[in-house]
């Protein structure tokens, strides 16, 4: 029973730690420009296939997760600049269009370079399975929560403690108080969408080995992401980390004890019943509507 | 004044009329007429969704939710039930405006994203269940639909009609009943649009607390224009599901929710001629890339992207600004 259990959670944690990390890229793309970025879940995708494919070119592990990082960093800058940037004068749902096509856009580009096979990635260290209270756990679980925690506890530091951390809240506060006081908000949202990339990236490397990577990986993901996001009330740093893990472990545990055909089913009933009871997530900002 | 607003409505609906007249001549084989179908179809479809996102300003990102509960619907009540195809499709009609009433009194309180996650859950959890249900949907490989018939009389893809004593294909038979659909859809739309419902929406879409304020009932009203843009996607869905004669749980896609909603953004959200326009790209796109093979997604992709960055407003309002613009420098050059 117990054994059952700390299984179903184990597995819920773990996902539910990739989504957090997803919905905390989302939080910061959406605080500093309040676009829903729907290519979020094509940096994971970049992430894990950058990675596979580099270290089957020979190149070391831990050179091919530097690199890959560093793609998706520059494609996050890129979206901004080339795609987001030129539609400033754009309503929120053509923002929402210009992103898909930017997702597709990418995904189709993978499928050129890496065809459409799945590919599969080691753990990061032993294969072998730890096990605890009759519950197995994959050694993979850990470096999921380990550098989703060691990345969430930078996130707050640099949000807190540094000058440029300072300047992306700032932006997301008031864009124009900001801009009068000096800050130079395009770079500033440049680096909120690299920022968003970087994260999204590593999820997908450290996510790779239990779940496998393909070109297509990124739209469930990205869109799970968004769930989680809207769960913990978007626009909310804790929000996005809570709304992860809870969508994670309700969505192992209604596949373990319901039924797996819908798990599925079972994650968007519950961000529908969040959202009937409040209306802006968990941790939603309440707004006023201006006239 | 109300003549003049009479005369424009018929003005573009009889425009609209007379291409899909004209049309045929460009058809070549009866895969055209196919095409041509599924895009009268779908368009009437995106006309509905049109209601609720360009003029009341609310986004739904699950509308193949309705679409497919439409087609399924009639799927199951025709080709289980032994139904006959109108009395499936009205009742299906009825079931989706019902469900769509129940669902939206909560939905349509929230706003801007939270909206469009709401909407994409109920199109999930439909397409979850269509997927799942497998001894009344068939499951992932789908059913089939059996053709569409009226007091006895078949309209099948693969029958022969005579009309005024033309012989004619079952193709070419389905895309005049669907033309004269998309016709009805687009005179019903333009009558809401001018309609008191009409202009409560558009203050709605204003701004809903100053709508409220002046007396509208803005509610009442959102939860009406989505009840009546999920019987559209219902009834196109039925319709749908009789013209392939094989459905599946596609139609109810994620996938399908973005294809309709980005039609309606491309082709010019308020703009009823426009989401038509838009839904025409958007379909036939892919079969003219097809010829780039594998470059076609990155090709969709990018093409998709330039256009929204360049044309935020959508295709045909830029269009024709750039009409009336140039128009203007001329009556300007002569003065």
């Amino acid at each position: 029973m117990l054994s059952e259990f700390l299984q179903y959670l184990f597995t819920g944690i773990t996902i539910g730690a990739t989504y957090a990390l997803i919905a905390l890229g989302f939080t910061l793309i959406y605080n500093s420009s309040h676009v829903i970025n729907f290519a979020q879940g094509e940096f994971l995708m970049i992430g894990g296939m950058a990675t596979v494919s580099m270290a089957a070119m020979g190149v070391p592990m831990v050179l091919a997760i530097v690199l890959a990082i560093i793609l998706a960093g520059v494609l996050g800058i890129a979206l901004q600049r080339f795609a987001i940037a030129p539609a400033k004068q754009a309503d929120v749902v053509t923002l929402i269009i210009i992103t898909i096509g930017a997702s597709i856009f990418i995904r189709g580009i993978a499928q050129l370079v890496w065809g459409k096979e799945y590919h599969v990635m080691p753990n990061f260290s032993t294969n072998e399975p730890i096990e605890v209270f009759g519950a197995v756990l994959n050694s993979q679980s850990l470096w999921v929560l380990g550098v989703g925690a060691v990345l969430v506890v930078a996130l707050v530091l640099f949000f807190t403690k540094t000058l440029i951390g300072k300047a992306i809240l700032a932006t997301s506060m008031n864009k124009e108080a900001a801009r009068l006081v000096g800050i130079r908000t395009q770079m500033v949202l440049m680096l909120a969408f690299m920022l968003s990339a970087l994260l999204g990236s590593v999820a997908g490397i450290v996510v790779a080995p239990i779940t496998f990577t393909s070109y297509d990986i990124g739209i469930i993901l990205g869109l799970k992401g968004f769930v989680a996001a809207a769960i913990g009330g978007l626009g909310s740093g804790v929000g996005a980390v809570v709304g992860g893990l809870l969508l994670g472990i309700v969505e192992a545990m209604s596949a373990g004890y319901i039924s797996s055909d819908y798990k599925d089913a079972v994650a968007f009933s519950m961000i529908l019943l969040v959202l009937f009871f409040m209306p802006r997530g968990l941790f939603g900002a309440k707004i006023v509507e201006r006239v | 004044m109300l003549n003049g607003v009479m005369q424009s409505r018929l003005r573009g609906l009889i425009i609209l009329a007379l291409i899909l007249m004209v049309l045929p001549v460009f058809f070549g084989n009866p895969f055209h007429y196919e095409l041509a179908t599924q895009v009268a179809i779908i368009a009437a479809t995106v006309v509905g969704l049109n209601l609720l996102v360009g003029f009341a300003g609310q986004i739904s990102l699950g509308h193949a939710g309705f679409f497919g509960l439409g087609a399924y619907f009639t799927g199951i009540a025709t080709g289980t039930y032994g139904w006959s195809s109108v009395p499936a499709l009205m009742a299906g009609a009825i079931a989706v405006g019902i469900v769509a009433w129940i669902v939206g009194r909560p939905i349509l309180r929230l706003k801007g994203h939270y909206l469009s996650m709401a909407t994409l859950a109920v199109g999930f959890i439909i397409a979850i269940i269509l997927n799942n249900e497998r001894a009344i949907t068939g499951g992932p490989d789908g059913m089939s639909v059996p053709a569409f018939e009226i007091f006895g009389w078949e309209l099948s893809s693969f029958g022969r009609y005579s009309l005024f004593g033309l012989d004619i294909s079952g193709v070419q038979a389905w895309y005049m009943f669907a033309s004269v659909v998309l016709l009805v859809a687009v005179w019903f739309a333009l009558n809401l649009i001018e309609s008191p419902i009409g202009r409560a929406l558009r203050s709605v879409h204003g701004s809903e607390v100053a709508a409220s304020v002046v007396g509208v009932n803005t509610a009442k009203y959102k939860s009406l224009v989505f009840v009546i843009s999920a019987i559209y996607a219902s009834v196109m869905g039925s319709l749908y599901a009789h013209f392939q004669g094989f459905i599946t749980p596609a139609v109810a896609s994620f996938e399908f929710s973005i294809l309709f909603i980005t039609m309606v953004v491309l082709g010019g959200m308020g703009s009823t001629f426009g989401v038509i326009l838009g839904a025409v790209v958007l379909k036939l796109l892919p079969q003219v890339l097809a010829d780039f093979q594998e470059l076609e997604t990155v090709m969709f992709g990018l093409i998709l992207m330039l256009t929204m960055i360049f044309m935020p407003k959508g295709l045909l309002p830029t269009l024709t600004a750039v009409v009336y613009k140039r128009r203007r420098r001329k009556a300007g050059g002569t003065a």
